[in-house]
């Protein structure tokens, strides 16, 4: 009988071998921590327990929390975007003055840590709006996301609204469609891939949001995510958290997916890019929307600023710089351990740590990515790259911390007293934007020109010298800002894995706010300005770069 | 019925596109607006059309179109790649304009298949454009643009992104279309060939300028400058000397020193003629044979023969001058 020959398959060695580090690097501390904070909930005692799983869910309180999550990230994101339509066509297709200064300004609140969000609108709700009676409501909560969240619908729509080919329009005004029927019947079609996209991710980040929800929410209103931290941290209900940990990831799965089906395709030459024009009467109701959407990002900004140079005196207060003075000491009814100071050094040392590991993982997720594919099997782990990088966009950023705390205090992997289990952790949680700044920017790059330079006696070192480091070393340093605006932000998992003695600037603010004391609060509010200020200033550099892609924006 | 403009300049960012244009549109005729690419011309047409901020004025019927617009001026614009919107089907696309005319549903559909009948594209209906060649496409976005039933058809160049062949035979479509309809047009196109095939009068712009307007086959036969000679399809333009000999050679009586436009086909090999010269190169054609000839007094000169006779370099031929296909340039 004749031997019958399988057919060879090539195996994507290549692809492998470049996506190693990074894989087993989110093998270590990803999957690890995430399946070992599952795992404790499923196998509470060493043997399997749905049932009890189960009975979470079907828990009362799981349910409030559940439908809060989902009607107040509905609620927001609707918000958001009615906000965010008008000022991402004002600012990307009129022709205003200082309309960058104005663009660079909405998106620093999208890198401002949650925690000085949170403080930022409860010292507005409780100062100069406090005859309003929303603090402590959901109008609070809601409030907060949208303002964190706006920027996302501004850039997103904003770009592919630039970028629009202006002819349909033109073509549609020629056969005698007025203004609104061009928008309704040609503008919003072409928009809508953008549109959808920006509301699933906006929706992704009210739904996850933790910092804003835990600072206004305080315990009457919870959200999956704020849940799961006090399951964790003041119930000690491993089961519960788990499986609200396994809701959560599959519905972020679900929505990663969406998301990503409807990421609008973009066609490097949009082949004529309209000029931005000058207002006209028309636009007013745009144009008033965009003025309002500025008050409304500036005024808790204004009131954090305001409030960090007030201290209490006699029966009023004055102007002084006393919080920020204070900011060296360890507050009143020894709030803290260490001085604040001391936290946003090392906030910065770990934000470089960890803003360095996610360009090193990042650029090599990216290459690995990005590599031309000669195969089906390489297409298809090329694919499964690529989502599985995405993954810790999806998992709760509490559930890494608190996975961390519980599986990497063990051979083989014993990193309980390191100085790089926080640096990792943040660089986990920035890795997916960094990804997605380098992806567009490589995946651009037509093999073509590799191919051109290799013809003409070019090796691979001089390729990439003369190809890619050219296209790629703008996103790279934009992506390296935001790595590091994210890290010195970082508050859920880092709430987890900071020691009382080494705590981060964000875990200092908050639990500033949680102790009594003016003094304490006045330091909050300080803190909370430099850190708002360190991260603004980065992300104004980073826009400086104009990179086209801003990670998911 | 007349669209005018006078004085009409568009600029960019003080960079002038377009300046000082006075052009004058009869009802019911199709003028070709023919420039090199970077001339300003398809500007001219965004200007007409109201996409573009000008100087001067642009009145249809005496009326001035300042502060109309684009939609109010009942003119339709079909783009250089048709801009069939992508969404709509191809029956949706034409019942486009009809929609916003709110004609009623079976009035629509009734025009709608008529208009692609017109345009020789029954029955697609239910396609998407991205299913449609170029060709149809273009026929798509005329049959919408024809739905619209302008006072004026702006048609930014309509055939360049078609291949050579579909080029020619949809060029007669166009004509035969725009004249069934007695459609007003004006076509913008850098391609002196669908020009002469569609339109009946000619404006030639160059540089932003309108250097010459007039029927077409007044423009081809006198064209107003050297540069809009070669624009044309001359071959070559000669002065003082040569332009003297040939003239002499077709009995063209010039009043002193000319510049003169010859056609490739102005010298024709003649055992008789009057000219001599010796042959440069030969190369054969399916229908003639092209020569370069160095003909005495003129210098080196293209010129044709029937494709008979095959002379060589090196040949000494006798040529005459063919008086239609020169023209005296002022």
């Amino acid at each position: 009988m004749e031997r019958r020959h399988l057919p060879l398959r090539r195996f994507p060695v290549a692809l492998l071998a470049l996506a190693a580090v990074p894989v087993a690097v989110l093998a270590v501390f990803f999957v690890l921590p995430v399946v070992g904070m599952v795992g404790r909930g499923f196998r509470p005692e060493g043997h399997w327990d749905l049932g009890g799983v189960l009975d979470v869910l079907a828990r009362p309180r799981v349910h409030r929390v559940l439908w809060f999550t989902v009607w107040s990230s509905t609620v927001a994101t609707a918000a958001t975007l009615l906000l965010g339509l008008p000022a991402a066509y004002v600012l990307h297709r009129l022709d205003l003055p200082l309309r960058r200064v104005v663009r660079a300004a909405l998106l620093v609140p999208f890198v401002l840590p949650t925690v000085v969000v949170g403080v930022a609108f409860r010292q507005l709700l409780t100062g100069p709006l406090s005859w309003l009676p929303i603090d402590g409501t959901p109008i609070a909560i809601i409030a907060g996301l949208v303002f964190f969240n706006v920027a996302v619908v501004i850039r997103a729509v904003g770009a592919a609204w630039e970028s629009l080919d202006a002819r349909p329009a033109e073509a549609a005004a020629a056969l005698g469609a007025g203004p609104w029927t061009v928008f309704r019947t040609v503008t919003l079609p072409a928009l809508r891939p953008a549109i959808v996209g920006a509301a699933s991710v906006v929706f992704l980040f009210c739904a996850t949001s933790f910092g804003v929800v835990l600072t206004l929410g305080g315990l009457r209103y919870a959200s999956v995510e704020t849940e799961i931290y006090l399951l964790t941290t003041d119930l000690l209900d491993l089961q519960g958290a788990a499986a609200l940990s396994l809701l959560q990831l599959g519905v972020v799965v679900v929505l990663l997916f969406i998301g990503a089906r409807l990421r609008p395709i973009r066609t490097s030459t949009s082949r004529q890019p309209p000029r931005p024009r000058r207002p006209r009467p028309a636009d007013a109701p745009q144009l008033i929307v965009t003025a309002l959407l500025l008050a409304f990002v500036a005024a808790p900004l204004a009131a954090l600023l305001v409030g960090s140079l007030r201290v209490a005196s006699g029966g009023g207060d004055r102007w002084s710089l006393a919080n920020y003075r204070a900011l060296t000491s360890t507050g009143s009814h020894q709030a803290l351990l260490e001085p604040a100071t001391t936290a946003l050094d090392l906030s910065l040392r770990i934000a470089v740590d960890a803003t360095l590991l996610a360009l090193v993982l990042g650029l090599l997720v990216a290459l690995s990515v990005t590599r031309r594919t000669h195969s089906r099997a390489e297409r298809r782990v090329r694919g499964l790259l690529d989502a599985f990088f995405m993954l810790p966009l999806g998992v709760s950023a509490v559930t890494l911390g608190f996975g961390f705390l519980i599986t990497l205090d063990r051979p083989p992997v014993d990193l309980r007293d390191s100085p790089w289990l926080v640096p990792i952790a943040q660089a986990l949680v920035a890795l997916p934007l960094v990804v997605r700044t380098l992806v567009p920017a490589l995946g651009g790059i037509d093999d073509r020109q590799r191919q051109a330079a290799a013809s003409l006696g070019a090796g691979p070192l001089r390729r990439t010298l003369v190809v890619d480091v050219p296209v790629l070393w703008r996103p790279l340093l934009a992506s390296a800002g935001f790595a590091f605006a994210v890290s010195v932000g970082e508050f859920g998992a880092t709430s987890f894995l900071a020691r009382d003695e080494n705590a981060t600037l964000p875990v200092v603010i908050f639990r500033l706010i949680g102790h009594p004391g003016p003094m304490n609060y006045g330091m909050a509010l300080a803190a909370s300005c430099v850190l708002a200020a360190t991260t603004a200033v980065v992300m104004l550099v980073v826009e400086r770069l104009r990179v086209p892609s801003l990670g998911v924006l | 019925m007349t669209l005018s403009l006078r004085d009409v300049s568009v600029s960019y960012d003080g960079a002038a596109a377009i300046s000082q244009v006075d052009l004058d549109l009869p009802d019911g005729q199709v003028l070709a607006v023919l420039g090199p690419s970077g001339s300003g011309k398809s500007t001219l047409l965004r200007a007409i059309a109201g996409l573009e901020p000008i100087a001067g004025s642009i009145a249809w019927d005496g009326t001035d179109l300042a502060g109309v617009p684009t939609h109010k001026r009942g003119f339709a614009l079909m783009f250089q790649d048709g801009q069939l919107f992508g969404h709509l089907t191809v029956a949706a696309n034409v019942a486009y304009p009809l929609r916003l005319r709110r004609v009623a549903r079976a009035e629509r559909r009734r025009r709608v298949e008529e208009l692609l009948a017109l345009v020789g594209l029954e029955g697609y209906g239910r396609r998407l454009p991205l299913t449609l060649s170029g060709g149809e496409r273009q026929r798509v976005a005329l049959a919408r643009a024809l739905a619209v039933e302008p006072k004026l058809l702006l048609l930014d160049e309509p055939l360049s992104a078609l291949d050579a062949g579909l080029r020619e035979r949809l060029a007669s479509d166009l004509r035969r279309i725009l004249t069934e309809a007695g459609t007003t047009a004006l076509l913008v196109t850098h391609d002196q060939e669908e020009a002469f095939a569609v339109a009946d009068r000619l404006a030639v712009v160059r540089a932003g300028r309108l250097v010459q307007e007039g029927p077409v086959g007044e423009v081809w036969r006198a064209p107003a400058d050297p540069e809009t000679a070669l624009f044309l399809g001359y071959a070559r333009v000669l002065t003082g000397e040569a332009a003297a000999t040939v003239c002499a050679a077709a009995g063209v009586r010039t009043g002193g020193p000319v510049a003169l436009a010859v056609r490739r086909s102005a010298l024709v090999l003649a055992e008789d003629g009057p000219l001599s010269g010796v042959v440069v190169s030969a190369r054969a054609t399916p229908d003639q044979v092209r020569l370069v000839v160095d003909v005495h007094g003129v210098g080196q000169i293209d010129a044709v023969a029937s494709s008979g006779v095959h002379p060589g370099p090196g040949e000494r031929v006798r040529l005459r001058a063919e008086q239609t296909r020169l023209s005296v340039v002022p």
